[in-house]
Parts: structure tokens; sequence; C-alpha cells
């Protein structure tokens, strides 16, 4: 620290080329290109993970893989894609887009920014080297349950210690943006002039500092009950395995808007900026959000209904959960009111973010369903859950990725994307999502239990129908990748605004932006209240 | 903002939510004897009201009421005993104290310690529920072979709710983790 006030912000016109580049980098723009890459790196290792269980479950029996081998394909797809894909690329974009939207030059801590993004190579490393080793990857699910977490072989340090830098990772990076927000704002920035994609980021670091480090502590009991004797998870030692269950989710509830929150940001600059209408009740979004994290650290048991709770405990984390769909409607419901009487277009970015809010909702609904205690215990542990989380995962959050890249990518790169490939992109994977994940919810109500690499021959209809669905939007994804690589290549020059209807501080910057965003500070004149 | 103190400011912040950030990994910490006290309080998870000899004796007897108390046993996988209570079940009156006896037979070639847990089901019941006399209080060692009777004294209280009428006490032996001094000479065979 003390270093680096010694030499201050003065390697504008040095920096190093090729790989020692981005090794030293401390630019917003290149740390958030990096962590985009590595999220995109990780989106497809853990789409990989996720054909070979729908390879798998493609018919009834064992095919293709082992039991055994499975249940890594499970755990191990979960970790890759929320810590890997999901967060990082959330990171990525707070990188990229935070300081030009408050009109900072760069992110207030750069080298803890370079630190954070390159601890996480090296937290994959140890990870996906899981599934070389003997005795295999982790597969005791991504939660990590005692005891039997701790029957995994060699992988389970590996395990304990990616979790850990993950962690560091992501409490660096919000340290870094809630010091930025605070400190960095251009002046004439107020709070309640931000845009909602930095307010949203700004409640997700404080939950990420909040929630992390219980998970850190969490799997740090797991360790020490493994290797050094202690029995915080075995009842042989006076310990409970239930108290794991209970920790586990004081940060898990809180993680699953970590992984949503920064989303809602995402629409509400992409619906008023195809509606060509300011955002409608911009405060009310920001209160909701705020609403929305803080009901997120008192409902963390209802994951855990069937554990053998009281009945005053399973009313109170039952209506604590369904109050969570108050706020949420209010931003569905902001949302569409904004387009009411607009003068809509549909570009990629507002068709993924439509796709976003169509099925986020149907995600939001199956997610009241299993906060009903009573029908909980019908759903608990089967496909209705998988199916949940991943409308609210893959068409919520992955659609507002998708929808956000496509957004920004031409201010990014100067270039407009090819805009027949982005709408075949989305309509092939608005289609095949729906069709590999709305079967999902008639198994689970059916009573087809998650993580088993085999089923009884009356769910295999609709199996076979969610695993054609899921090879269609895996490979659908490459076409993503084809967008993004001839954008970067070349393409029509994009526009300083880009969209017509866009505004904010980042579009009055050219396409692409300069190296460093705003050396002097724009002028407040400039900047427009909320979304407008 | 000059800035030279821009930066200070900023390591200013930083530092506050790095503190905010090791007081969240201390809480999580702090979640365990949270969790144990609000077990205790509650009487949820089956933890046992704590009533002690002096305590018990001094209940009145209500001899209205016939409380059945059943008896669960469980020997933890792979552990080698066997492990039974003597009768099934009992009928009490509230406030009597009564004793019943558990066996419990090591039949490994080596000396095994053990820890058992209890548990009171249904979990409203569990703090009307006291155990003044236990094997569960401390560990057991038995030799290779040997095979022990061991009581458990235990009162209902009176103020148990109208609505129960059976109380299920179940006992799961597990292999302790931490064998006590007299278990030291012999470590078991491990596969």
């Amino acid at each position: 620290m003390s270093e680096a006030a010694s030499h201050h912000d003065d390697h504008h016109d040095h920096h190093p080329s090729g790989l020692m580049r981005w090794l030293t980098t401390t630019n917003h723009k290149d740390i958030g290109t990096l962590y985009l890459l590595l999220a995109l790196v990780m989106f497809f290792i853990g789409g990989a993970m996720a054909l070979v269980i729908r390879a798998e479950l493609f018919q009834p029996g064992l095919q293709f893989v082992q039991p055994q081998f499975f249940n890594s394909m499970t755990t191990v797809h979960a970790l890759v894609m929320i810590f890997g894909a999901v967060m990082p690329a959330w990171t990525g974009f707070a990188n990229w887009m935070i300081p030009m939207m408050i009109g900072a030059p760069d992110m207030a801590l750069p080298r803890l920014n370079n630190w954070s993004f390159w601890i996480l190579p090296f937290a994959f490393t140890l990870l996906l080297s899981t599934v070389f080793m003997p005795g295999g990857a982790p597969a005791g699910g991504w939660t990590m349950y005692p005891p039997l977490v701790l029957q995994t072989g060699a992988a389970f340090p590996f395990l304990i210690f990616a979790v850990h830098f993950m962690g560091a990772s992501s409490i660096a990076g919000a340290i870094n943006v809630i010091v930025t927000v605070f400190n960095m704002r251009a002046p004439g920035m107020t709070l309640m002039k931000l845009p909602l994609f930095v307010w949203t980021w700004i409640i997700t670091a404080f939950l990420l500092i909040a929630s992390i480090p219980v998970l850190a502590g969490a799997v740090t009991m797991l360790l020490t009950d493994k290797f050094f004797g202690t029995s915080f998870f075995s009842a042989a030692g006076g310990g409970d395995p239930v108290m794991f269950q209970h920790i586990f989710w004081f940060f898990g509830h809180p993680e699953v808007y970590i992984l949503i929150l920064p989303a809602f940001g995402i629409i509400s600059a992409i619906v008023p900026t195809f509606a060509r209408k300011p955002l409608f009740g911009y405060s009310s979004m920001v209160y909701a959000s705020a609403a929305i994290a803080f009901l997120s650290f008192i409902v963390w048991a209802h994951h855990m209904f069937t554990v053998g709770m009281p009945l005053a405990g399973e009313l109170f984390f039952m209506y604590t959960t369904v109050l969570i769909a108050v706020p949420t409607g209010v931003k569905v419901f902001n949302w569409v009111a904004t387009m009411w009487h607009s003068s809509m277009t549909f570009e990629t970015p507002m068709l993924f973010a439509l796709g976003f809010i169509v099925l986020f909702t149907i995600g939001g609904f199956s997610g009241l369903m299993l906060g009903v205690t009573p029908v909980d215990f019908q759903y608990h542990d089967t496909y209705f859950v998988v199916a949940h989380f991943h409308y609210v995962l893959v068409t919520g959050a992955v659609f507002s990725l998708i929808a956000a890249t496509y957004f920004w990518l031409p201010k990014w790169t100067g270039h407009m994307y090819d805009e027949k490939l982005g709408k075949l992109h989305f309509w092939l994977s608005v289609i095949s999502v729906n069709v590999l994940f709305f079967p999902q919810h008639f198994l689970g109500l059916a009573g087809m239990p998650r993580r088993i690499p085999d089923y009884s021959v009356q769910f295999a209809d609709w199996n076979m129908i969610s695993s054609i669905g899921a090879f269609v939007f895996g490979f659908s994804q490459l076409l993503f990748v084809v967008v993004i690589w001839k954008c970067v290549k070349g393409g029509e020059k994009a526009t300083a605004q880009v969209w017509e209807g866009a505004h904010g501080l980042e579009w009055t910057l050219p396409s692409p932006p300069p190296y460093h965003s705003f050396e002097t500070p724009p002028e407040p004149s400039t900047i427009e209240g909320g979304m407008r | 903002m000059e800035p030279d103190s821009r930066q200070a400011a900023n390591r200013r912040t930083a530092r506050k939510l790095l503190l905010v950030t090791c007081v969240m990994f201390g809480f999580g910490y702090a979640l365990v004897p949270l969790y144990n006290v609000f077990c205790e309080v509650t009487g949820l998870n089956g933890k046992t009201g704590r009533l002690n000899e002096a305590q018990a004796a001094a209940l009145t007897v209500d001899e209205d009421r016939l409380i059945t108390v059943e008896f669960v046993t469980n020997v933890n996988a792979g552990m080698p005993w066997e492990f039974r209570p003597m009768v099934s079940k009992v009928q009490v009156h509230p406030g009597a104290e009564t004793v019943v006896e558990f066996e419990a037979t090591n039949f490994a070639q080596w000396p095994v310690t053990g820890n058992a847990v209890p548990s009171v089901s249904p979990n409203t019941a569990a703090r009307y529920f006291s155990k003044t006399e236990c094997f569960c209080f401390t560990q057991q060692h038995l030799d290779a072979g040997e095979t022990r009777q061991m009581p458990v004294r235990f009162v209902v209280d009176p103020k148990l709710p109208e609505d129960i009428s059976t109380l299920t006490l179940g006992y799961t032996f597990f292999e302790s983790l931490q064998p006590d001094e007299t278990a030291e000479a012999a470590d078991p065979p491990r596969s």
C-alpha cells in the first residue's frame, strides 16, 4: 500500500507489451477484459460439464460415465458456473463500466484490482485439476454438505483452497467497487444520479463482503474437521452437520442475489435505451434493490425446510421468503411501465433483456412455489429445484450478461457487431433454453430427484427433450463467440452514443474509449439524473 | 480532490471494508456457539432440559398423567458395537424419576471408545425431558468383547404440554474422535 502511494498514477506512457502487459496491468479496461475472457472460458468449461450431464441423462440407464464422475460433473459444473462464470463476469462489467459511468479515470485501487483478477486463474487451476486426480473431483454437490463432502479424497483440500481463493478475489473486487463509487465520483454525480448498474453493484458489493467471509469460515471449519481434529460438524465430537447447512446458506442466499442484482442494473440500463423513455421509478428501483439485499440475510433456511425445523421457524422463513416477491415485483413492474407507450426497437441487447424479463419472472414464480413450506416438502431436491434455479441463473443472470455484452460491445471495440448473427443467437438461445429447462419442471413435479445419473423409465421422454434442448443451447453459444470475434476484428464504425436512446456518461466517451476514461472529470452539466 | 488526499481517502475506505470482512469471518465462527445457545434456549434440535438431581427430586409427581417414553438406539456406520435398550418403552408419571438400562457390546478385537449423542422427539417436548444421570455425559470405553449395562435416570417435567403423551429418546453411538486417556494404549487398526 505504501509503495503504491509513492509513485502513483505515472504509468500512462510505459505499459509493457505482450503477456507482461496483461500480467501487470492496473488498467480498469484491461482487467475488465481479462475478467470477461475468464468468465467466457469458464462458461464453456462449465457448459461442457453440463453437456456430459445431459448426455448421460438422455436415456435411462448408465451410458457414458460412472455415477461418481457424474456426481463430480454436477458439483464442479455448479462451482465453475457460479464462481468462475457469473461472478467474474459481473466483476468484469463493473471494472469496465463503473469508472466510465461515474466519471472516474480508473478504479480506486488498481493494484488490488490486478491481484483480485490474477488469483482466479490459480483458483480454477486448483479446482479443475481435481478432475484428473485419483479419487476424482469433489462429488458431494457444490453446497459441500458434511459428512458427505468429508469423504472427498485427495481433491478435498484443493476444493477448500479454491473456494478460499475465489472468495478472496471477489471480496477484493467488491472492496474496490465500493471505494471507487464512494470516493471517485465526478463532481455533481450524487448517489441518486448513479446509473442503476452502479447502484445494484454497490449493493452486491456489500452482500459480497458480508457473506463471502462466512463461506470462508464454513469451509475452513470443514478443513479443520477433516485434517485437524475439530468437530464442528461431526456428531461424534459433539458437533452438528445441520449447523453447516445454516452457516452455508447464511452465505448461500445472499450469494444468489450477488448473482442476480447486477442483472437488474443491466436490464434497467437496456430497457430505457431501446424504449427511448426514461426508466420508470428510478428511486423505487434503488430501494427495491436494497430491500432485496436486506431480506436475503433473513431467509436462508428456506433452502433446508426439510431438516426438521419447528413450525415457527418454517413460518418465519416462508413469510420472509415470499416477501421478497414484493420488491422484485416492483422491479418487473417498473420495466414493463418503462416499455408502456414507448417507441421500442428490438436490437439484440433488447431481445435478450425482454427474454430476461419474461423468463426470469417464470423462475421467480417457481421460486415462490418452492418458498411455500408445505409444498417444498414435495419439491425439495427434485428437478423442480433444478428448473427453478436454472431459469433465474441461465435465463436470468446469463441472459443479462449476454445482453450487456451486446449492449456495450460497440462501445468497447468501436465496431458494431453483426446484428443478424446476434438475433440468430438470441432466437436459438431463447427457444432451446426453454426446451432444455421447462420440461425439468414436469420431471420435478413427477418426483425425479436431482443429482442422479440414472432414473426410472417414466421420466425418459422429458429427459430426452431436455437433453436435446441442452445440446442446441450449448452449441448456439458458439455463435456468441463468433459475433464477439468478428466485432473485435472489425465492422461498421460505432458512434460515441452507439444507440439512439442511450444516455449516461459512458456514451459521451468516444468508441472505443481512451485507455484512461475521464482524466479530467466530466462537466457537471453532462451528468443526467438517474437513467436520464 | 487532490490525488494524494484522494488516495488517502481510498485507503481509509478500503481499510474499513477490510475490517468488515474480518468481522464477518469472525461472525461465521460466532454462529457456532450462537447455534448451540439458540438450540438450548428453544429446545430445538432435540437438546434436552437441564434439571439437576436436586431440582428433579423437588418436582411434584403428577399421578394423573401417564407418559409413554420410547427408546431408540443406533450405532453410527462402521462402529463395531451393538447397542440396545433393555426395555423398548416405559410408562412414567411426570415428575417421577425413572431409571432404565441400556446395554452396549464391543465385538471388535480391540478396545473402542464411544460417545452417545441423545435426541428427544418431538422437539417441542425436548426441554421438558431431563436426564439426571446418563452414560452420554461421559465417554464410554469398552474393551474387546466387553458388554456393559449403562443406566439413564430421567424425569419428565410436569409442565410438559397437555397434547404430548409420547416421547422418544434416541441415542446414537459414535466412535470417539478424541478417545480419553484410558483408550490411549490401544490404537484401533484402520482400514
